[in-house]
């Protein structure tokens, strides 16, 4: 009774088991001697200040400018004149395109900008090329592509409405 | 009075409620993204640990890390598998890695309520649970970033990419598992109240917000949806297909590697012999003609010491190999090598049983000056000191006059310009 009740009081006062936190102190224990490791050339300061400046920059720059992105695209299409409402949403057959060209803008930005050209011509012995151009045809054959899909898509629509 | 209320209310934007309205939001979505997660970050993890003992940390001059703050080696791919085992353990990582963005990032979309969850902290456990999704998805960002960076050649300012990178994944890998554990319980109870599959059968008519007091994470004031939820796993699934058709080439190589429209690998420049891609040019290595010419020779040490040519090299014994090349940063090249084994090299210098081999670039500067390999490695058949490649002398990007080949292994370990074999007792 005894240790159920002691128990029941560090519940209360700490808000989860013993376990709770005895893994949370391990786990901090192992993430600072890392973090600690990583610092011993760049700086503590700026190593922490990279782990939140990340964090932050995505919940509060990239998400909300795709958020206020997505609201804008739906926005415009609403007040696209609409002869009446259409059979098939064309939110999606934009916002998949748009998401696919995004991400790999980003995940291929170094070489789309080229501002990785230093290191890839030091590597590879010859310069960035081409993937601005290569970036710029995937994201036209997405946009057509799913263009096109809407396009079937409504025809369906209004020959199963028939 | 709504002038006052607004005046009076203590949560503007986002920290309000009612702010988050996405439908699809909820205990379900957060639990299904967090379960695909699962695999996917353990195998990147699993291949990225494989690559970092793939160096061989524990011989001299290899390891990229400090080896007195590091763990010890728990695995290494056998010697005897394939030569292109590493290409797919790293290909794998650096692959499987970059597909897996689209995923965190609808997994951070899904949970961004939380993060204006008021008040911060009820108790003591909230905080550290707080303190821990910080550390968490800082590190994942870290994590991807310095990854993706790193394969295309950015370098970051005043951090070491393999410090960053593998100390950051014990960062990310240790409260990742903490998280998961933490999260069972919710996990469960979503998957008991709507099924693990249940939410992607219903199509964007049916899609129904979960309710609201289910958790934090399901809307108060949900808009109608837009999107199903298997609609949007299917747009997320959908980018990850998409760079895996314009990335994956760089690792497959041969006929596959024209496909890889984004991969910084992913060009063809030629036909020829040598034409195939370079880690680390002649130039950039600071490699002169002249200690490449007549001149060069090189150094075998064993119990005895010989000095040798490249036309007495060429006199020797030449086997031809078929062996592959694959870079940490997840490309490989597979290329028909010719020249003298280094087991020979071994045998004619007297090299001790066990002795590990010390090959010394003419390169003064960088990683790739310097490796060692084990026994094990030069001992197989298939481990060359190539003079040629595909029926031709080696180019000077390619490590003219002489180059070492081994099976399997990240590639910077087949050092070129080579100046001196060194067999030393283990």
């Amino acid at each position: 009774m005894r240790g159920a009740s002691l128990l029941g009081h560090f519940r209360r006062r700490y808000g989860a088991n013993p376990l709770h936190l005895a893994a949370h102190l391990l786990v901090f224990a192992i993430a600072f001697f890392a973090i600690d490791r990583i610092a011993s050339d760049g700086g503590l300061a700026e190593l922490i200040a990279l782990y939140i400046g990340f964090a932050i920059a995505h919940d509060l720059i990239f998400l909300p400018a795709y958020s206020a992105l997505d609201r804008a695209a739906r926005v415009a299409l609403a007040r696209l004149p609409a002869r009446r409402p259409g059979p098939v949403p064309a939110i999606n057959h934009i916002r998949a395109p748009a998401l696919i060209s995004g991400l790999l803008l980003i995940i291929y930005s170094p070489l789309i900008s080229r501002k990785a050209d230093r290191g890839y011509f030091l590597s590879g012995g010859h310069h960035i090329e081409g993937y601005l151009r290569n970036w710029l045809l995937i994201s036209a054959v997405l946009f057509l592509g799913s263009g096109l899909v809407y396009v079937l898509r409504v025809r369906r629509a209004v020959v199963n409405g028939r | 009075m709504p002038v006052a209320r607004s005046l009076l209310n203590p949560r503007p934007g986002p920290f309000r409620p009612d702010f988050w309205r996405s439908p699809l939001r909820g205990p379900w979505l957060t639990s299904f993204l967090g379960t695909l997660l699962v695999p996917t970050i353990t195998v990147i993890a699993v291949t990225g640990f494989i690559s970092h003992w793939a160096y061989h940390p524990e011989l001299a001059g290899n390891a990229t890390i400090n080896p007195s703050f590091d763990i010890p080696v728990f695995f290494q791919l056998p010697q005897s598998w394939p030569s292109w085992d590493y290409a797919v353990t790293q290909g794998t990582h650096i692959t499987l890695g970059l597909m897996t963005v689209p995923l965190v990032l609808a997994k951070l979309w899904s949970v961004i309520p939380k993060l204006f969850t008021r008040p911060i902290v009820r108790n003591l456990a909230t905080a550290l649970e707080r303190l821990s999704l910080l550390l968490l998805v800082g590190s994942v960002l870290v994590e991807f970033a310095t990854g993706i960076l790193a394969v295309e050649y950015y370098s970051l300012p005043r951090f070491d990419f393999y410090a960053i990178h593998y100390y950051g994944a014990w960062v990310f890998g240790t409260v990742f598992v903490l998280h998961a554990c933490v999260k069972l319980p919710t996990v469960r109870r979503a998957y008991r109240a709507r099924g693990v599959l249940g939410p992607l059968r219903a199509s964007l008519l049916e899609t129904k917000p979960e309710p609201p007091g289910s958790s934090e994470l399901a809307p108060v004031k949900p808009a109608s949806p837009t999107i199903s939820r298997r609609g949007l796993l299917a747009m997320v699934g959908g980018a990850s297909l998409t760079i895996f058709a314009v990335q994956v080439g760089e690792s497959i190589g041969g006929p596959f590697r024209r496909l890889a429209l984004m991969a910084p690998r992913g060009r063809v420049f030629g036909t020829g012999p040598n034409d195939f891609q370079v880690n680390t040019t002649a130039a950039s290595a600071k490699i002169s003609q002249m200690a490449t010419g007549s001149a060069w020779r090189l150094e075998v040490v064993g119990a005895t010491t010989l000095s040798l040519g490249r036309q007495q090299l060429l006199a020797m014994a030449q086997a031809t190999e078929t062996l592959t090349i694959s870079c940490t940063e997840g490309w490989s090249t597979t290329q028909h090598w010719t020249g003298v084994r280094l087991i020979d090299l071994a045998r004619l210098v007297d090299a001790a049983p066990g002795a590990i081999l010390h090959a010394v670039s003419l390169q003064r500067e960088g990683l790739n000056r310097y490796a060692s390999l084990t026994h094990e490695q030069y001992s197989d058949e298939r481990a060359l000191l190539a003079l040629r490649v595909n029926g031709a002398d080696l180019s000077p990007d390619h490590g003219y006059p002489a180059r070492v080949i081994v099976s399997g292994g990240p590639g910077v370990h087949n050092t070129k310009w080579v100046c001196e074999l060194r067999f030393e007792p283990a």
